[in-house]
């Protein structure tokens, strides 16, 4: 397992390049060949963690709701979310009369290709990160917030008046709370003094920011969960597509494979917030260490990096479905009154504190 | 292409949004006209009658044991209560009254419907603000009461126990056990419930100061039950016009006087409580004897009015018979809370978002049935 995961992934990658390179003369396909192989393992990768993560959703729901969930179709209902997406597949995707066809059909597009997009620079393993770009954090909190274009786009073009204050809620929703995320990140960037994603992760070689930032930090990473709850739409902060209000907001007119696509994109979303708070705060692919307990300290290392990855993703994953679950939804002016009057001043502040810790190295 | 052509607007540049007769949160077959200025609501206007079925018409070709049955179907969630409203206006015009017994059973029963009731709402409130969950864990203690009443007279929903003089069938003999295990149970639950949507901040915030009924208002609206008692109105048929035995137990008419969601929805917890410490006062004290007293197989009132009022989970339901002596009633009027709530909406509603649109809609409690009849 471990070899596989850690040591496996880096070498097999850059066997392909080597057969590539040995068979195709041309520089250029090569390149071309190998960001075709990789988009496709993402992708692939991706969509399963997604169908995983339906999955995950029905069964930690069922868990706070006294009831069992998918149970019946494959070994412990695993194979409910293939089902679901089958009949997907399946069913007609109706474009309404009155709408704006081309954009209609091109909204789930953008919302999907966006946020698969914000995956490239996240390290998921040791050695294993598609694009180390050197400005890993500015590339993500700029490429996510293009998500709302697709769904302004869809609420627009749907010709449905549900949708169109589904869209309107939607975009003031997200381009508020990408504030509060932009400042909870910079406070790491802040400490790390660099923007790529693999500085940041080998930055807590000694520690995750969690623990080596002092309240600060943590300040920043519970902003950073709320506030990436709201831009991903989900429950509490789902008033974009608040069923009781707005029947299904931003995407009443959908069916078929472009609502999937919808859902594809919030998982996936979800997937991405989830990732990047387990990479800048929780220490990416970076075992848990506990001072001078040597034994300790081995034996956590010999957990592969890629499920310590894993693990701490979908640890976040947990607490954001956990949300979900339990919490009503706020009002949308509540919603806008939680950002600008709690959230922004308070991570304004505390990217202050941050500055002043960082200056004095005041952390460990 | 665009949505918001001229078309789309009223003069006044207002957006007009039809909320059901499909909608998640309307609870059947409403129709809302609701008009918007951004989020904010301007005006509403409810269109009733997508679920009208002519109930008190139909009732004039049926004869008297026949007539309450049909009544289960207006106020599905609190049929018994208005099963016993149509069995007390008969007992009343033939000036006879049921056995110590049968009151027993009815009260209990209606105390158990009442619960059931508060239960479901209970759900649907945390299921309309967005909470999915409480309306899980509602239904698990609704189910142990369903049960129970499923026992003894055969219906879980729609339950007929009524009949003139009495009750259908004998209890279940397990009947006191299961009902006090099941009553147990849901005693138990409410501090979660507390827990889990009463305390929390998110819903404070959703109805706190949100929907607002003045005294004045609720009166002039003519508004019963928890909704009116959260304004600070005294209406509690049950301590005003105690029928079936309601004037020798023990409760309290929970009464508060701040007129927002969050009071009705704090009205309607106590008043839980409140049903429950009924249940118990009763359950072991049901007197023995007949269940039901003797009358004659073709019921015929004399000539004349007849009006009873109870008190539904919904507010006060009145029933007037108009006899001219046949063995149909020549007019059967029932007066519906959930009409009578519905229309102080309109007041309550303009000025608010839509997102309070919903809270109102689900504290006001609203089972469309009953409106329409």
């Amino acid at each position: 397992m471990k070899l596989l995961l850690d040591i496996g992934l880096a070498p097999a990658a850059s066997a392909i390049h080597n057969w590539l390179s040995a068979n195709l003369k041309n520089e250029m396909l090569v390149t071309i060949t190998d960001m075709v192989i990789t988009g496709l393992c993402l992708l692939g990768f991706l969509v399963v963690f997604c169908l995983f993560l339906g999955y995950m959703e029905r069964k930690v729901a069922a868990f706070m709701q006294v009831r069992r969930g998918p149970n019946r179709v494959g070994p412990m209902g695993t194979l409910q979310m293939v089902a679901d997406t089958i009949k997907l597949l399946f069913k007609e995707g109706l474009t309404p009369d009155g709408s704006d066809k081309f954009l209609f059909n091109l909204a789930p597009f953008i919302v999907v290709i966006t946020s698969m997009l914000v995956m490239a620079p996240i390290a998921f393993a040791k050695n294993l990160q598609i694009w180390d770009t050197s400005i890993g954090i500015l590339y993500v909190s700029s490429i996510s917030s293009i998500t709302v274009i697709g769904i302004l786009m869809a609420g627009w073009s749907s010709y449905n008046k549900y949708s169109l204050l589904g869209a309107m809620r939607s975009g003031a929703q997200i381009v508020s709370y990408e504030l509060s995320i932009g400042l909870s990140l910079i406070s790491i960037v802040i400490l790390t003094g660099s923007l790529k994603m693999s500085d940041i992760v080998m930055s807590q070689q000694n520690g995750w920011w969690i623990f080596k930032g002092h309240i600060p930090i943590i300040i920043s990473f519970v902003i950073f969960i709320i506030a990436s709850t709201a831009e991903i739409n989900r429950a509490p902060f789902d008033l974009a597509e608040a069923e009781q209000e707005l029947t299904a907001g931003f995407h009443t007119e959908y069916s078929g494979m472009k609502f999937a696509m919808f859902m594809l994109g919030e998982y996936i979303n979800m997937i991405v917030v989830s990732a990047i708070a387990a990479t800048i705060f929780l220490g990416g692919w970076m075992p848990f260490h506990i001072g001078h307990w040597e034994a300790f300290n081995h034996i956590m290392d010999f957990v592969p990096s890629s499920l310590w990855f894993l693990g701490k993703t979908l640890f976040i994953i947990f607490v954001i479905m956990w949300f979900r679950w339990t919490f009503p939804r706020l009002r949308v002016d509540q919603l806008l009154n939680l950002e600008w009057k709690y959230l922004l001043p308070i991570s304004m502040v505390n990217t202050i504190l941050v500055t002043v810790m960082a200056i004095f190295g005041w952390h460990f | 292409m665009s949505l918001l052509g001229e078309d789309q607007l009223t003069e006044d540049g207002e957006f007009v949004i039809n909320i059901g007769p499909q909608h998640p949160s309307t609870h059947g077959v409403l129709h809302l006209k609701t008009w918007l200025n951004g989020e904010t609501i301007v005006k509403i206007q409810p269109h009733l009658g997508y679920i009208h079925r002519s109930i008190e018409k139909m009732c004039e070709s049926l004869s008297y044991r026949q007539y309450i049955f049909s009544t289960s179907r207006m106020d599905y969630l609190s049929a018994h209560m208005n099963n016993q409203a149509c069995v007390l206006a008969v007992e009343k015009g033939l000036g006879i009254e049921a056995t110590p017994r049968a009151q027993a059973i009815r009260l209990i029963l209606a105390e158990v419907t009442r619960l059931t009731s508060h239960l479901l709402w209970w759900g649907c409130t945390g299921l309309d603000l967005g909470a999915v969950t409480p309306f899980f864990h509602a239904f698990r203690e609704r189910e142990a009461l369903v049960e129970v009443i499923e026992e003894s007279c055969g219906a879980r929903l729609t339950q007929n126990y009524c009949v003139p003089g009495g009750v259908m069938t004998d209890l279940h003999p397990t009947f006191q056990t299961k009902l006090k295990k099941a009553v147990a149970q849901v005693k138990g639950k409410l501090d979660e419930y507390d827990e889990l949507l009463t305390g929390n901040v998110i819903f404070e915030q959703r109805t706190k100061g949100v929907g607002f009924l003045s005294y004045d208002d609720a009166i002039s609206y003519g508004c019963t039950g928890p909704m009116a008692r959260a304004s600070g109105v005294s209406c509690d048929i049950r301590k005003w016009f105690p029928y079936d035995g309601y004037d020798k137990v023990q409760f309290d008419e929970v009464i508060m006087t701040g007129g927002d969601c969050y009071t009705r929805y704090m009205v309607r917890m106590k008043e839980m409580k409140q049903s429950i410490s009924i249940i118990e006062q009763m359950v072991d004290n049901i007197p023995e004897g007949d269940f039901l007293t003797k009358t004659k197989n073709v019921i015929k009132l004399p000539k004349g009015d007849f009006y009873q009022r109870v008190e539904t989970a919904r507010g006060e339901l009145g029933v007037l018979l108009v006899s001219d002596g046949g063995s149909t009633p020549y007019r059967v009027k029932f007066r519906s809370p959930n009409f009578s709530n519905l229309s102080a909406m309109e007041h309550m509603v303009p000025g608010q978002k839509i997102g309070d649109l919903v809270a109102i809609m689900a504290t006001i409690d609203l089972v469309i049935p009953d409106i329409d009849r």
